[in-house]
């Protein structure tokens, strides 16, 4: 399997963070080679945070070249224009609007809600990644996560 | 086999467990601070000291007791051990020591983009460079093992993408070299350095590190350290750390020399590395430490362009060099700053700072955000502790109307690593116009993650210890005027007092003692575990 080239980005307190690890999780657990890195020195103060996950049967170096992104996930609409350049031309851009915000219970979900519409997208098991959400969140956030999650699904699959 | 996607700080914090290391200590630095967790959640002991030179002083100790240690800062942490360092590289270990440097090229969270590699060079010790995180839980078995025999202290370097960058880790601790009892023998002239015992002391480090040259051509090949990958005979790359990911994957057919001890070099390997390819380069992340140094042995390389000096490297960096592309690279993504939280205990504290119109020797910390709009309150940020001597000298200079508008900001965290210095010079050489030193105390190391410190009473783990008084410091020292105050809950009160003591000629210490919004609520919960009062910093507004 080729190198897949996936980035997060948004602001901090996000949960931007979280989305990537979960995404390397399940992706490790499929048996590929992952790696996953991010600047996160100030993030919890609400400035930009992105983070890069990598997956295939070897990866290298563990950040996304810029202009090399496969997926580009942008959880703050502010965030969408400037992290473009990081997006391979023919990449896919999943941004906030595609998640209603009314229609997510709690908004701090739009995270998993994106991973959601990626996990039909990515070539994992959408399912692993879901077992992925539970194993990184406490039992009490799960069910909502959860919710959110197939209602990423669902928007992914009506396309 | 445990196989795990975790960090290069959490491989080191396995490795140390798996090695039986038997203290792990340091200062929170990023991308540092997460090892020393990690070795605490694993069941390891681990602590946090005042600053790192007590951190590699207590580390040092535990070596001369035959034990293992691992002392853990970030790369300008290791400007404030280096003192220690520099002798300890003479005096040598019996156990292991182990020091992580983390550096942080591309400065993420950093006021400076030193490179440590240097230090190798300067204290004469030897330096292991991982490249991501198998690299770090395996090379920290073999820096023990070079630390006990050579009985020498080991440096070893990361680097930002090395410390938080996840891959996947195969952990065996079978390889981990057996473990000694921890003893005591008298070896007097080689750990007392008058100089009558360091002057041989001296000619013994030089004389190991000629050893450890030795062993670099050929043994520090068989045991992984170093590594050659034969390829294209027309480009050798010589590469160290997480640059030699990004340079095969630029490059994936080339021949690499990969360097995991990167002092001493093996010098011999890499001049017949050099000589066997058309074209040599050296790709290294920071300043061309590695290519400076082969060049000075008449090594035939060729040095990255100095605009590749600064910042971080990446995949089309290298490219780029490999390239010898000349026109201008393209910015990375303009980002937003952070913030303070909005519901932070400094907002009041930079409000007032504004409305009075001070000058602010500043220092580094979560509030050094003050400098940003819409506050934008700070004057000056150097290092660790520097509001103090910088407030003081600027007291010294200025006429009396600016030299009273100036305060010396610090954080508590900061203040117990090196204040306290700056307060006695501000006692023994007072300016003038007196002084006025602010001492935000949020309660915890907000900056790198919310670290437990002397002064909040609690133990890296937030079990309770004696608290460092931060007021009982400063009124022992002789500070005239010492006070705390809540500035959220009374601000007012809080600008009539800066007001107050601007205009008096008096020594003064305001501390600021407001917890940090995002620490609050796990502060409640180790207050609560804790039994009984040990741990509790009084209340502002009783001891003023
Ligand atoms: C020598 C050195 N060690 C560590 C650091 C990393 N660092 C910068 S400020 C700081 C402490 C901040 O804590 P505090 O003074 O309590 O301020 P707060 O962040 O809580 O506002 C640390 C650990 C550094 N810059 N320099
Ligand atoms: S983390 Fe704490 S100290 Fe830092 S800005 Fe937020 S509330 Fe203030």
């Amino acid at each position: 399997m080729r190198v897949t080239n996936v980035v997060f980005a948004g602001l901090g307190g996000q949960g931007v963070i979280k989305a990537s690890d979960i995404l390397a999780q399940a992706a490790f657990r499929a048996g590929l080679d992952v790696k996953k890195s991010e600047l996160h020195g100030m993030s919890q103060r609400g400035g930009s945070v992105t983070s890069d996950v990598r997956f295939g049967d070897r990866v290298y170096s563990p950040m996304v070249p810029q202009g090399e992104a496969d997926y580009l996930i942008v959880l703050e609409p502010s965030q969408v224009e400037v992290n473009l350049p990081l997006l391979r031309p023919g990449g896919v851009l999943l941004s906030p609007e595609i998640i209603p915000p009314d229609r997510l219970s709690n908004k701090r979900s739009l995270n998993v809600a994106l991973l959601g519409v990626l996990s039909g997208l990515v070539g994992l098991d959408p399912d692993a990644i879901l077992a992925a959400v539970r194993q990184a969140l406490p039992e009490r956030l799960y069910q909502i996560n959860e919710r959110a999650f197939e209602f990423g699904r669902e928007i992914a699959e009506r396309g | 086999m445990d196989r795990r996607l975790c960090s290069g700080d959490e491989a080191v914090a396995l490795a140390a467990c798996d090695a039986g290391v038997c203290l792990g200590t340091g200062y929170p630095g990023t991308p540092s601070t997460e090892i020393l967790e990690a070795f605490d959640a694993l069941g390891g002991r681990a602590q946090w000291a005042p600053n790192e030179k007590v951190a590699l002083e207590v580390g040092l100790g535990v070596a001369f007791a035959n034990a293992r240690s691992l002392v853990t800062m970030k790369h300008v942490g290791l400007n404030v051990a280096a003192d220690p360092l520099f002798t300890a590289a003479y005096t040598g270990v019996t156990g292991a020591l182990i020091v992580v440097t983390a550096d942080d090229p591309g400065m993420a969270s950093s006021q400076n983009e030193q490179d440590n590699r240097r230090y190798a060079v300067a204290a004469g010790l030897p330096m292991i460079e991982p490249a991501d995180a198998q690299e770090a839980y395996d090379f920290v078995f073999r820096a023990i093992e070079i630390s006990e025999r050579w009985s020498i202290p080991v440096l070893f370097r990361m680097t930002t993408r090395v410390c938080h960058a996840k891959s996947i880790v195969t952990r065996d601790p079978s390889a981990a070299p057996a473990t000694q009892k921890a003893y005591f023998e008298h070896d007097r002239s080689a750990r007392v350095m008058i100089p009558a015992n360091a002057k041989p002391a001296h000619r013994r480090l030089r004389a190991k590190l000629a050893g450890l040259r030795d062993w670099a051509e050929q043994d520090a090949f068989d045991a992984g350290l170093n590594q050659f990958v034969p390829g294209r005979s027309d480009l050798g790359l010589v590469t160290s750390g997480v640059a030699h990911l990004h340079a095969l994957e630029a490059a994936p057919d080339a021949s690499f020399l990969k360097l995991g001890l990167v002092h001493p070099l093996a010098l011999d390997r890499v001049r017949a590395f050099a000589a066997s390819v058309d074209r040599c380069v050296v790709i290294e992340e920071g300043d061309p430490v590695l290519a400076e140094a082969l060049r000075a042995h008449d090594v035939a390389v060729t040095a990255k362009p100095e605009r590749y000096r600064f910042g971080e490297l990446d995949v089309a960096r290298v490219r780029r060099i490999l390239a010898g592309e000349t026109a201008a690279e393209p910015a990375p993504p303009r980002g937003k700053p952070p913030a303070l939280c909005p519901a932070c205990p400094y907002h009041p504290v930079y409000r007032v700072l504004r409305d009075l119109d001070c000058i602010v020797a500043g220092d580094i910390g979560c509030y050094s955000l003050g400098v940003l709009p819409p506050y934008e309150t700070f004057d000056t940020l150097v290092a660790m502790g520097a509001a103090l001597g910088v407030g003081l000298g600027l007291r010294h200079a200025l006429p009396e109307a600016e030299a009273r508008r100036v305060v010396s900001v610090i954080g508590d965290s900061t203040f117990v690593h090196s204040g306290i210095t700056g307060l006695v010079e501000m006692t023994y050489n007072p300016p003038p116009t007196g002084h006025v030193v602010l001492v935000l105390d949020n309660q915890t190391t907000a900056m790198t993650g919310q670290q437990e410190h002397p002064a909040t009473g609690r133990r890296l783990n937030h079990t309770p210890t004696t608290r460092f008084s931060i007021e009982g410091v400063a009124r022992a020292i002789g500070i005239d005027q010492v006070a705390v105050i809540d500035p959220v809950a009374d601000e007012g009160g809080f600008a009539a007092l800066l007001r107050e003591r601007l205009a008096a000629n008096d020594l003064s210490v305001i501390v600021a003692r407001r917890p940090c919004i995002l620490a609050a609520a796990g502060i409640r919960r180790w207050q609560a575990q804790a039994s009984g009062p040990a741990g509790t910093a009084p209340a502002p507004g009783v001891s003023v």
